[in-house]
């Protein structure tokens, strides 16, 4: 018989070994989909895993690679702060779109002005904008003890009518001959947030991933605050106890997470996306929350599996135009991942013993 | 045959040789004792010492290693509790398992294998507790009951089961002296029906009083198995710890200037199972220790939030040396020098997956300068926490060890030699030695008096009365939520406080 005993310390061997165990599961039974649909399953995986980075397309694709991570890091840089603390904000989308709105809207409102502060002036408000959305749950929270989880998720439907009103109404291109969206911000020289090294992939975007990596992990174990926030998460009423005021606690994680999540947003409406449409949140907020439990909450498993998980949008394009693969096979694999992860923690909080039944 | 067994007289359990390791413990080895039918038979040691181990083995939640266990003489190797239970051993546990908001037959029927219909079952209730001198009403919400009354439900839920062999694990820790000696009247009559009881505890003179035998346990092994009635406690202490006791000395204090003072504290209850705090009024002065027992459920929890300052109060009701803390959060307070540490260690005063070191930040990170401008100065608060352990003779691997890995008196220890260490001006501590062996316990009660020694004022809230009149000067009771007149200590019996904690209208008294 076997026998799930709790560990004393949870094991460091298995917090770095489940992430990799599951995705090799997800290659495993993701090949397994692809077979029983017909397709070759090794050659499915390598399209999805190793053609974008040394295939014949790679460089088209290795780019793509850091345009992709880049919002899924920020994104989720921000939320695994707050989920250390036990605050869940899975409306991170909604803050996304938000950000995106906010910040566009000031390239909009000044055009065709050409000014060097215009682009920072834009990260400001995609920052306030994401906050301001994060903050919502956060006071109905405080407030009422309203669940963030509900609030933050709901507000997602909201941004995206938001987005849709502002793309067919006030943001509507005035030249565009009545086709909804915005004008186009890579066009806007001071509003566009262009790749700066060319052939990369890297604009202002994956610099702000960058430091949001570095700062996460400075504030997560050099400072005080980062420590009440973990204490805050495992033990509430001794975080209390060491002056945590648990409100304060909210405001600041949801806050936070969502600005961050709003810079994403903006980032990418200067630059990969160009211009505010009804489609602008493509679910970077969703997926984040999967980058950031893969990548345990750490600042540097953030990193890597913000890559990964770019990997898979890019591999998954590849594969339906090479292989025909269905759309969603990117969000199954995605959802397998986060599933099999789920399901291999069990061994960073447990031994697996054999017993001998007398 | 190890000391102890005598086959010769029948016996209702026996032990042989019982041996069970942990990775790096070896919790017990070659365990041989034997109860006998209608005996009260205490199994004392210090925390650590293997009691536990051996109780979750006789009712099934460990597995032996080596050794055997025989039950009327059966061979006894329960697979589970629900094994050892259909076998005639029943156990109350120190942590009860009660849903508040069921009813008391409802929660004995949920207990049970196979509960009889709801009707009879609250006439059986009612039959056991009227027999055992257990008043108890079936169809009361256990929320709304004490403590002691909650120990009554998991007593009739083990007595309902006609058990032959009763485990009690430390039954008294959460009773008032009455309640206590309710208790042991109830167990009294229990084993005069023929049903061996196996009481584990480390009060000794609870255990001189009302043991028929007594097993003791040190590091794991039986180091004797005597008469509890023909030893000293201090003799059964020595036993207990290998060596002579530690004497407090209370020497060398003396009561000067006034530190804290609280007046007209108020606080509605934080939720529903909380207690309201009533207009309580304290002066605690320089180099004094001040007790203030009462039942748990009383207010103290709410009484060391509202001095910590977890909880605010209104202005001016909390006065440190003159400066109004009331409003302010625990680090501002900490800084002033009112320091505090609360009775739940795991999950309160330290935080359970944390690290010793990390865990000294919790607290010490104004005093000890291991944060300064909100960074973290790892190398300092590994020093602290090393300190903390050497001068508080922690037992533990190392300072990198999870809070949770530690066994409660050596968490104890560390919890009140990190506020300790910091100097306060006041220390407010919650039930500082419950569930800790009798050498931490001593530990840590010196050390109290130390710091008061060294003129700071200290608060101790416990349930534990001996350990109130060892210690405090003068002696208040918390009962629902109300904080008596203090009296001196001098002088002072167990019952006048046992009257003092049943309340100013001495109802409990009049209801046992």
């Amino acid at each position: 018989m076997i026998q799930l005993v709790p560990r004393q310390n949870a094991s460091n061997l298995w917090q770095i070994a489940t992430p990799l165990l599951a995705v090799l599961a997800t290659m495993i039974a993701g090949g397994l989909l692809f077979a029983t649909m017909g397709h070759n399953p090794v050659a499915a995986i390598r399209t999805i895993f190793w053609d974008p980075l040394f295939g014949m397309a790679s460089g088209y694709s290795r780019p793509q690679l850091l345009v992709k991570a880049a919002p899924l890091i920020l994104i989720a840089s921000g939320l695994a702060i707050g989920f250390r603390a036990g605050i869940w904000n899975i409306g991170a989308e909604g803050q996304y779109i938000m950000g995106a709105i906010t910040g566009a809207a000031v390239a909009l409102a000044l055009y065709p002005l050409e000014a060097w502060w215009l682009f920072p002036a834009m990260v400001a408000a995609g920052l306030a904008g994401g906050w301001a959305w994060g903050m919502i749950p956060a006071l109905l929270r405080n407030w009422f003890g309203a669940s963030e989880i509900l609030v933050s998720l709901m507000l997602v439907y909201v941004a995206q009518r938001i987005a849709a009103w502002m793309a067919f109404g006030p943001m509507r291109n005035p030249q565009g001959m009545g086709f909804p969206g915005s004008r186009n911000l890579q066009q806007y020289p001071s509003a566009s947030n262009p790749e700066l090294i060319a052939g990369t992939g890297a604009h202002w975007g994956v610099v702000a991933a960058a430091f949001a990596v570095l700062a996460t992990w400075f504030l997560m174990s050099r400072h005080i605050r980062g420590f009440h926030i973990r204490a805050a998460g495992t033990a509430p009423r001794a975080a209390r106890f060491a002056g945590v005021r648990p409100a304060v606690l909210v405001a600041f994680c949801l806050g936070l997470s969502g600005a961050l999540a709003g810079a994403a947003g903006l980032f990418e409406v200067a630059g990969p996306a160009g211009q505010i449409t009804d489609r602008i949140g493509v679910g970077y907020g969703f997926t984040a929350i999967i980058v950031a439990f893969l990548g345990r909450l750490h600042p540097v498993g953030i990193l890597l599996a913000g890559l990964l998980l770019a990997l898979t949008y890019i591999g998954g394009e590849l594969a339906q135009l090479t292989m025909g693969l269905p759309a969603a096979s990117v969000q199954v694999f995605q959802g397998m991942l986060l599933f099999f992860l789920l399901g291999f923690d069990l061994l960073t909080r447990y031994q697996i013993r054999r017993r001998i039944t007398a | 045959m190890t000391k102890g067994t005598d086959l010769a007289v029948p016996t209702v359990f026996r032990a042989e040789g019982i041996g069970k390791s942990y990775p790096g413990v070896r919790a017990n080895d070659d365990i041989s004792f034997a109860v006998r039918p209608g005996e009260i038979h205490a199994l004392l040691g210090e925390n650590g010492a293997g009691k536990s181990t051996l109780v979750k083995m006789i009712y099934g939640l460990v597995r032996p290693d080596e050794g055997r266990m025989f039950l009327l003489d059966a061979p006894h190797a329960p697979q589970d509790p629900r094994a050892a239970r259909a076998a005639g051993v029943a156990m109350v546990f120190q942590h009860f398992s009660l849903f508040d908001a069921l009813t008391v037959a409802e929660n004995i029927a949920l207990g049970m294998e196979n509960p009889p219909p709801r009707r009879e079952l609250a006439a059986r209730i009612t039959q056991v507790s009227h027999d055992f001198g257990l008043p108890l009403n079936p169809a009361r919400r256990v929320v709304t009951l004490s403590a002691g009354e909650r120990q009554r439900v998991e007593i009739i839920r083990c007595l309902l089961q006609n058990p032959r062999l009763l485990i009690m694990d430390e039954p008294t820790s959460v009773l008032t002296p009455q309640e206590a000696e309710l208790l042991f009247a109830t167990l009294r009559k229990l084993a005069a029906q023929g049903t061996a009881i196996l009481y584990i505890s480390h009060k000794l003179e609870e255990i001189r009083a009302h043991c028929d035998r007594a097993t003791i346990l040190r590091h794991g092994r039986v180091v004797e198995s005597c008469d509890p009635r023909a030893h000293s406690a201090r003799d059964l202490a020595a036993m207990m710890v290998g060596g002579q006791m530690r004497q407090i000395d209370r020497s060398g204090r003396q009561a000067g200037e006034v530190l804290l003072e609280v007046q007209g504290l108020s606080l509605p209850a934080p939720d529903a199972e909380g207690t309201a705090l009533k207009d309580i009024a304290l002066t605690l002065r320089a180099g004094e220790i001040l007790g203030i027992g009462g039942v748990a459920g009383n207010g103290q929890e709410e009484l060391l939030a509202a001095l910590s300052g977890e909880v605010a109060s209104r202005p001016g009701t909390v006065t440190l040396e003159g400066a109004d803390l009331s409003g302010k959060g625990p680090e501002p307070r900490r800084v002033a020098g009112l320091l505090a540490a609360p009775e739940d260690r795991l999950g309160h005063a330290a935080v359970p997956d944390f690290s010793l070191i990390e865990n000294t930040l919790l607290t010490a990170g104004a005093r000890k300068g291991l944060v300064r401008r909100g960074l973290i100065d790892h190398g300092a608060a590994r020093d602290y926490a090393l300190a903390v352990i050497r001068d508080f003779d922690v037992r533990t691997p190392g300072p990198h060890v999870a809070a949770r890995a530690l066994s409660g008196g050596n968490l104890q220890k560390f919890v009140i030699g990190r506020e300790v260490m910091q100097a306060p001006r006041v220390l407010v501590v919650n039930q500082p030695t419950w569930g800790v062996d009798a050498g931490a316990a001593a530990a840590v009660r010196q050390s109290l008096l130390d710091l008061a020694r060294q003129g700071a004022g200290v608060i101790v809230i416990s349930q534990d009365l001996d350990e109130l009149l060892e210690l405090s000067d003068r002696f208040c009771a918390l009962n629902e939520g109300r904080l008596s007149p203090p009296v001196p200590t001098e002088g002072l019996t167990l019952d006048r406080i046992g009257l003092m904690l049943g309340g100013a209208h001495g109802m409990e008294e009049a209801r046992i």
